[in-house]
């Protein structure tokens, strides 16, 4: 059962061990939910993350998967500092981040950059795609040392012709765009790239080549992702570790075999048999587990266990006691107080 | 049946094929030129039998849905024939397809927010849906529509019916849609992209759904989709398209482990599985795929084919059984991806630019620079 590390052929496999490059302890991100009328009072929140706390090792990639309204979104942007944290701590490099202005955090971000999702509106689509990779550059004035030259090699290094440097935006397809995206990312060296869901806008043929991109980019420049998506089956082709995600929690977390070999918790469970896999003949032996229901309003979670409405193992403890995310004797953290781990695939 | 692969429970195909569609051609005239979106489709579907169709965007999957619903906007130019019980649709006016749609024919959405409406409860629009084609009475026509609600899964059916559609989940939108499908037992149900709007969970909800009325009804069903698992969960045929026409029909065992277009090959070869440990680079296919405006003569595939030859941009290569009566494909060298042929041996992966990142590495590290930057910073800060 503890066959972790296959044939390595990923050369970034690193199972927790190496140097912590980002540390998010207790994270904590509400939204406040107004109440319509003339007078907007806050009428509640949104728990969006609560108590969210993972390590992010130098040269690996930690995916964040969880279905839509799990926070996996905000969880990212509150890393960034684009929409500050509620409570809790993130620090880069052993500084903290929480709580530092804008100015402060320009230097910061620096080594800490992101991709979007949509590659149709992260793009400026006034100024030539030359222009977009330079922004980066010339705002931390990097720009004159070689600018320019930077921005041709940048753009061959995603895959893209540097001639086509003066086109816009809308000249490319959804791929290419993709591209341009990541050399933005990449202008400024980082060190931590947070992909938010960098490849569910493409089509598998075009989604194949950006995430090789990745990973090669990942081996070459000793990059740390922080790889936020719902599609599993990506996830566990590009991650190290893997944290799921349920209403604002993380549920499980582990090295990327543990999770998908052995995972334990049960959400887990139901979200991996649910993936449906392109092999006929293993499709058809595959047991299913189909949820009951649906995921609980993020404004009133349910008390102890947030997953119990839906589970099919709940017990009166599971209302009372929020179950801890800690190894059970699992080998990896689990929040569940009747964690088992079962094989699906 | 002629199916290579033994594990395959063979479907349904006795009797007549319940919907026959021949050649069928849609042009869309536009200020650019004329869009060739579907160039000539060819496929039946039997009782009982489930048809995925798979794609990418743009190569008229869904146009193809549209045209045998006879839902296509008045501009465009349809030609060739939806045989529905040997009567061919697309010649028969809008009224009279009328009598068909939502009757013998039905479909499915993508997107269940926008095929509901809004201001009336779903239990109303299940009511109406029946009342159009069957002559019974109000209370039984919502009796029925609480039934219907009820075998796809939606609990506590006879209060939900009397719900607007934003009371529901996404996922219990599109079961109610599936139920619009079911109300008058059509002959053929269209679902197009059924579970691409929604979360994991939520779609193996709705193909436990789909399921079941395949099970529960003798309804042909034609699944269109971009994913190919959800297809090699439910089809029995798999038909392939690219840049409007099929490339590759057959069984879906024959289509997944003996591919013999290179797109498909390409297509499956460049999917991350899940149960794939993932040390292996995916194989992504180069290129975009063609523009339907100005096709070139030969093979739409050619330019992103890592298999092509000069043959190839001088002939298109016209749909022809490789492998069996069953098994047909679109391709000059078919015969070369028999047997078990990877998709890492015919395409290329290697994806970032050595070159260029050396060439990077030799205009100077910004390590340096990031840390005057800083210190500049700093300093301006103080002063």
């Amino acid at each position: 059962m503890t066959q972790t590390t296959p044939q390595a052929a990923g050369a970034s496999q690193q199972n927790g061990a190496g140097e912590t490059i980002l540390e998010v302890t207790n994270l904590v991100k509400h939204y406040p939910l107004m109440g319509g009328g003339v007078v907007r009072r806050r009428i509640g929140d949104v728990h969006a993350a609560c108590d969210l706390t993972f390590q992010l090792h130098k040269g690996e990639t930690l995916g964040l998967v969880g279905e839509s309204g799990c926070g996996k979104s905000t969880t990212g942007k509150a890393i960034l500092q684009l929409s500050p944290p509620t409570s809790g701590s993130v620090k880069f490099q052993g500084e903290e981040l929480v709580g530092k202005t804008r100015k402060q955090m320009r230097g910061i971000r620096r080594d800490l950059q992101v991709v979007f999702q949509d590659p149709y509106a992260s793009l400026n689509p006034r100024i030539p795609v030359n222009d977009i990779v330079a922004e980066p550059l010339i705002i931390h004035g990097l720009y004159k040392r070689q600018g320019k030259e930077r921005v041709r090699e940048l753009l061959t290094v995603v895959g893209l012709n540097p001639e086509h440097g003066n086109r816009y935006a809308h000249e490319f397809s959804g791929g290419q765009r993709q591209r341009i995206g990541i050399a933005r990312a990449l202008a400024l060296e980082p060190k931590v790239l947070v992909l938010d869901e960098p490849v569910s806008a493409l089509d598998v043929s075009i989604q194949a080549g950006v995430v090789n991109l990745l990973e090669e980019l990942q081996g070459r420049l000793g990059l740390s992702y922080v790889f936020i998506a719902h599609d599993l089956s990506v996830v566990r082709h590009i991650c190290d570790r893997v944290a799921v995600m349920y209403l604002g929690k993380i549920v499980e977390i582990g090295p990327r075999d543990h999770i998908y070999e052995r995972a334990s918790h049960p959400y887990t469970q139901a979200l991996l048999s649910a993936v449906p896999i392109p092999d006929p003949k293993l499709e058809r032996q595959r047991r299913r587990i189909v949820l009951e229901g649906d995921v609980p309003s993020p404004v009133n979670p349910p008390s102890g266990c947030r997953f119990r409405t839906r589970c099919w193992k709940a017990q009166d403890i599971c209302a009372e006691q929020e179950p801890a995310l800690v190894d059970r004797g699992q080998g990896h953290p689990v929040a569940c107080h009747f964690a088992e781990p079962r094989s699906l695939l | 049946m002629a199916t290579t692969l033994p594990d395959q429970p063979a479907a349904r195909t006795a009797g007549v094929p319940v919907l026959e569609v021949k050649d069928l051609t849609v042009e869309f005239p536009t200020d650019d030129g004329i869009v060739h979106a579907v160039r000539g489709v060819n496929f039946t579907l039997h009782p009982g039998q489930v048809l995925g169709i798979v794609g990418e965007s743009g190569s008229g999957k869904s146009v193809t849905s549209l045209a045998i619903m006879g839902l296509l906007p008045r501009s465009a130019r349809i030609r060739g024939e939806v045989n529905y019980r040997g009567q061919n649709l697309v010649k028969l006016s809008d009224k009279e397809q009328t009598k068909f749609r939502g009757k013998q024919i039905a479909m499915i959405f993508q997107d269940p927010m926008t095929s509901l409406n809004p201001v009336y409860t779903v239990g109303w629009q299940l009511q109406e849906a029946i009342l159009a084609h069957q002559d019974i009475g109000k209370d039984k026509a919502w009796a029925r529509a609480v039934e219907l609600l009820d075998i796809v899964g939606i609990p506590n059916a006879p209060e939900r019916a009397k719900n607007y559609p934003h009371e529901f989940s996404g996922g219990m939108r599109q079961r109610a849609v599936i139920a619009m499908a079911m109300t008058n037992d059509p002959d053929v149900i269209i679902a197009d992209e059924p579970t691409t709007a929604l979360d994991v969970t939520v779609q193996a909800q709705v193909l436990d759904t789909l399921r079941r009325v395949q099970e529960n009804t003798s309804a042909g069903i034609v699944l269109i989709t971009h994913d190919l698992g959800v297809v090699a969960s439910m089809a029995h045929r798999v038909l392939v398209m690219y840049a409007g026409k099929p490339v590759e029909i057959g069984d879906t065992d024959a289509i997944y482990y003996d591919p013999r277009m290179p797109y498909t090959l390409g297509l499956l070869g460049s999917l991350p599985r899940l149960d794939d440990k993932g040390n292996e680079p995916l194989t992504p296919i180069r290129g975009a795929p063609p523009s339907l405006i100005n096709l070139p003569p030969g093979c739409p595939f050619s330019p992103r084919c890592p298999m092509s030859r000069p043959h190839c941009d001088a002939e298109e290569p016209p749909l022809r059984s490789v492998a069996g009566v069953d098994h047909v494909a679109a391709c000059h060298y078919a015969e070369e991806l028999a047997g078990d042929v990877a998709a890492a041996e015919v395409f290329e992966t290697a994806e970032a630019d050595s070159q260029a990142i050396q060439h990077l590495d030799r205009l100077g590290n910004l390590e340096q620079a990031k840390a005057e930057a800083a210190a500049a910073e700093q300093a301006e800060d103080r002063s």
